[in-house]
């Protein structure tokens, strides 16, 4: 495929809708909150799987007269699936075996526990600062590097902000679906981040060699080089849909909200590359001179 | 121009016999792989416990407690090495990491200072200030303290553990007073932990004749005695009124096993004392005979029975109202020794066997279908370019096995999924190289020109978008944990297998196959 698309036509547009993608974010994450799981919040998780359907409403039941504090009940990919998420832990008076174990006495005795989770507070707080650390320094890692290689700061920032977008952004859907974040979404974050600046590199690539080969002006080389590496960005961007797909259909319910940040994430991290990254190059202000020196 | 390399063949070559090499023994069982013949390999990719089944306990050991256990001894010396050298003294009190006391008579307070000395360990410093004496642990000292702690804590765990009978288990530590303890395949994990998070400290006293409701009429304790549990909240008597002093210890514990008693049919702890610990307990008997004992557990009385006769020979039972299990238990608890700090689990993460099996099941599955779904769409998209993509994909997924195998890395569920990724993200690097010799084509240039110019320029973008990725992967790697490793650890080894694949092994197919057929159209 050859495309000759006027993607400059519509920075704007993308500039605003961008705009109004990331304060719908905002707005989501300040009145939704993130539907933190136990690995940042601490608490008590179990996975059980039941030889019949059982009663919510009679376990939920069970459950408050155990007086173990808030507790949350849902199904888990199937009827006979339930997932128990106990707030209360460990406080001098009970332990959080005691807790577990007055949990399962309450339940049929050939009930199968699939997951048992238990975070202290305190690794909760560590887990917390470390998965804040994680995203910060891969997101200023890749800023230094793409700075270096492509000896702009433009570059550098044009990708940074694409990458800000992004992760924003993926916040924003984790608050909207409100997908338990844990771990596994900070995995599913850096991933987007590494696969979106991946696309922008590409690219951002293809502009450094523009620069050299032709003689056009700045905004239709820019255009250019996005439209010359439209059909590669298309292909991958589909190629790993399609994994993801795979996955999402058929890879157990503990990765879904994993595989579908992840989806979110290719989509808006090919759309920014596209729409954010490159137009905002001219918009810091690179020139072509500053290249050839 | 456009030829086929040697040495990347024989570069090729080599990784094909290596890739072998290291994927053969992940075919055979775990147990078959070590009767395999010497001169093949070993390794295998180890299952995570998310999908073979156990438990990962965080520990973290209280080695505050000894500190302050040590300094409450440090006051006992104090007062000791005091009263023998009758010095006047007041304000006797422990620190946190430290005792301090008052001379009476300040002109006394050199001789003080060195009797004092003279019975303590080394490493505590006293320093003295008008009549007072501060007394302090110093930074080496209570270093060495906290470690030797969490080394002894591993040591009683790992016994425990290892009793317990679980296979395989890793014991490892973490950080200063951290235990990471992984039970793989474990059934119940419930009693491991109980028996883990036990302290186990032992403990003989003598009952006091008293009754506690006799106390509580009176408003008071008789001297020298304390309130205690029993262990068994159904019993008939709720607490004991035990007397303050400490007879004998389990450390003189020389074993401990549970039998059944032959006359009432129970069961019982069985336990065996060391020579010293037996000759004092053959004295205890003696001199108490007709009184009560109290073995307590914890601070909880376990077992109060009448001493009917002298036992000399230093053995005994403890008859507490024990099952099978909680009998078992407390014997592998006595014969593993106690922990010398408390240990409180931090962090917990269990997958039941069931669960693993279903997670393997369904990475294979969505593995399947992933892969399936790419190269269909790749030959849709490439013709046979495409096939020689979905050749890449094929080969980069056996390297990318065979690597871990070689790494003897740990296959988790996000590992999977990172793998399946890998499959989708893998194309990436022949999609690059894919599109540039078209655009060339198109540009007007020769189809053996188009493909020599598609991977020079293709390779640098190749290698500077790969590499933004490895240092998302690499951070992940660095502050991940566990399950989310094995996704940091699949996702790098993909990167670098595809970019081997791409630019190395499809170059050679493509270029062997246009310098052989010589076509005038390429149909990409």
């Amino acid at each position: 495929m050859n495309f000759n698309i006027n993607f400059f036509k519509y920075r704007f547009i993308a500039f605003v809708l961008s705009a109004l993608l990331i304060g719908l974010s905002a707005f989501l994450f300040l009145t939704k909150n993130l539907n933190l799981g136990i690995d940042f919040k601490g608490g008590i998780m179990i996975e059980a799987k039941f030889s019949d359907v059982p009663d919510l409403a009679l376990l939920r039941d069970k459950i408050d007269n155990l007086q173990i504090g808030n507790s949350e009940i849902q199904e888990f990919g199937d009827s006979n699936t339930i997932l128990f998420r106990l707030e209360k832990i460990d406080d001098g008076n009970i332990t959080q075996e005691q807790i577990i174990q007055k949990l399962k006495n309450e339940l049929d005795e050939d009930t199968d526990y699939r997951r048992v989770e238990f975070v202290g507070p305190k690794v909760g707080k560590e887990l917390k600062s470390i998965a804040i650390k994680a995203v910060l320094f891969s997101l200023i890692a890749m800023f230094i590097y793409i700075w270096f290689r492509f000896s702009g700061w433009q570059f550098g920032l044009g990708a940074l902000v694409a990458l800000f977008h992004d992760v924003l952004s993926t916040m924003g859907f984790f608050s909207l679906t409100q997908i338990e974040f844990n771990l596994a979404s900070i995995a599913a974050i850096l991933t987007i981040a590494g696969y979106s600046i991946n696309d922008t590199v590409v690219v951002f690539d293809r502009i450094r060699e523009n620069l050299v080969k032709t003689d056009r002006e700045l905004k239709e080389l820019l255009n250019l080089s996005i439209n010359q590496t439209l059909s590669r960005t298309l292909m991958t961007s589909i190629t790993t849909l399609l994994a993801l797909l795979a996955l999402f259909i058929f890879g157990g319910e503990v990765v879904k909200g994993f595989v579908s940040a992840m989806m979110w994430g290719v989509l808006i991290g090919t759309y920014s590359s596209i729409f954010i990254a490159s137009p905002l190059i001219l918009f810091f202000g690179f020139k072509k001179v500053e290249e050839k020196s | 121009m456009l030829k086929i390399n040697k040495w990347n063949v024989f570069f090729v070559l080599a990784v094909c016999v290596t890739a072998i090499y290291y994927i053969i023994p992940n075919i055979y069982g775990k147990s078959e792989v070590t009767a395999l013949p010497k001169f093949l390999s070993q390794k295998q990719v180890n299952l995570g416990l998310d999908l073979q089944g156990g438990s990962h306990l965080l520990l973290e050991v209280d080695t505050k407690s000894v500190l302050k256990e040590k300094s409450e001894d440090l006051v006992d010396d104090i007062r000791k090495s005091l009263r023998k050298s009758k010095i006047k003294y007041s304000n006797l009190g422990s620190k946190i990491t430290g005792a301090v006391v008052t001379i009476s008579d300040s002109e006394k307070i050199t001789i003080a200072k060195n009797n004092i000395k003279e019975n303590i360990e080394q490493g505590i410093t006293i320093e003295e200030s008008k009549n007072k004496l501060n007394l302090f642990f110093s930074d080496q000292y209570i270093i060495e303290t906290r470690a030797n702690t969490v080394e002894q804590s591993i040591e009683v765990v790992r016994k425990r553990v290892d009793e317990s009978g679980t296979k395989e288990p890793s014991i490892q530590r973490q950080g200063e007073e951290r235990i990471v303890v992984q039970l793989p395949g474990i059934k119940n994990p419930e009693r491991v932990k109980a028996l883990i998070g036990r302290t186990a400290k032992l403990n003989f006293h003598m009952l006091d004749p008293t009754t506690v409701e006799l106390a509580e009429q009176r408003g008071k304790l008789p001297p020298g005695t304390f309130k205690a549990l029993n262990s068994d909240p159904t019993a008939y008597e709720k607490q004991f009124v035990v007397k303050k002093r400490v007879l004998l210890t389990g450390e003189r514990l020389k074993n401990a096993a549970a039998t059944v008693d032959a006359q009432t049919g129970r069961y019982v702890v069985a336990f065996e004392f060391d020579k010293k610990g037996a000759k004092k307990f053959a004295k205890i008997t003696t001199d108490n005979t007709y009184q009560r004992l109290a073995i307590l557990l914890d601070n909880k009385v376990i077992s109060a029975p009448q001493i009917r006769e002298p036992i000399t020979g230093g053995q005994g039972n403890i008859s507490g109202n024990f099952s099978p299990e909680t009998a078992n238990d407390l014997a592998v608890l006595l014969r593993a020794g106690s922990l010398p700090a408390p240990i409180k689990v931090l962090e917990e993460r269990t997958v039941g066997p069931s669960l693993g099996i279903d997670s393997i099941e369904a990475g294979k599955k969505a593995l399947a279908i992933g892969f399936v779904l790419v190269i269909v769409f790749m030959i849709l998209r490439y013709k046979a370019f495409g096939i020689v993509a979905d050749f890449a994909i094929i080969f980069n997924i056996i390297l990318l096995i065979s690597m871990l195998s070689a790494i003897e890395a740990t296959l988790t569920m996000p590992g999977i999924a990172g793998i399946v990724l890998t499959v989708g993200m893998a194309v990436d690097a022949n999609v690059l190289v894919f599109e540039r010799i078209k655009e060339e084509i198109r540009s007007g240039r020769s189809i053996l020109n188009s493909i020599d110019l598609g991977y020079k320029f293709a390779i640098k973008t190749i290698l500077d978008a790969n590499f933004t990725t490895l240092i998302a992967a690499l951070l992940l790697y660095n502050y991940g944990s566990g399950p989310i490793k094995g996704f940091a650890v699949t996702l790098s080894i993909g990167i670098l297998t595809s970019m081997f694949t791409a630019l190395i092994l499809t170059k050679l197919i493509v270029t062997f196959w246009v310098l052989r057929l010589k076509p005038n159209k390429l149909y990409i």
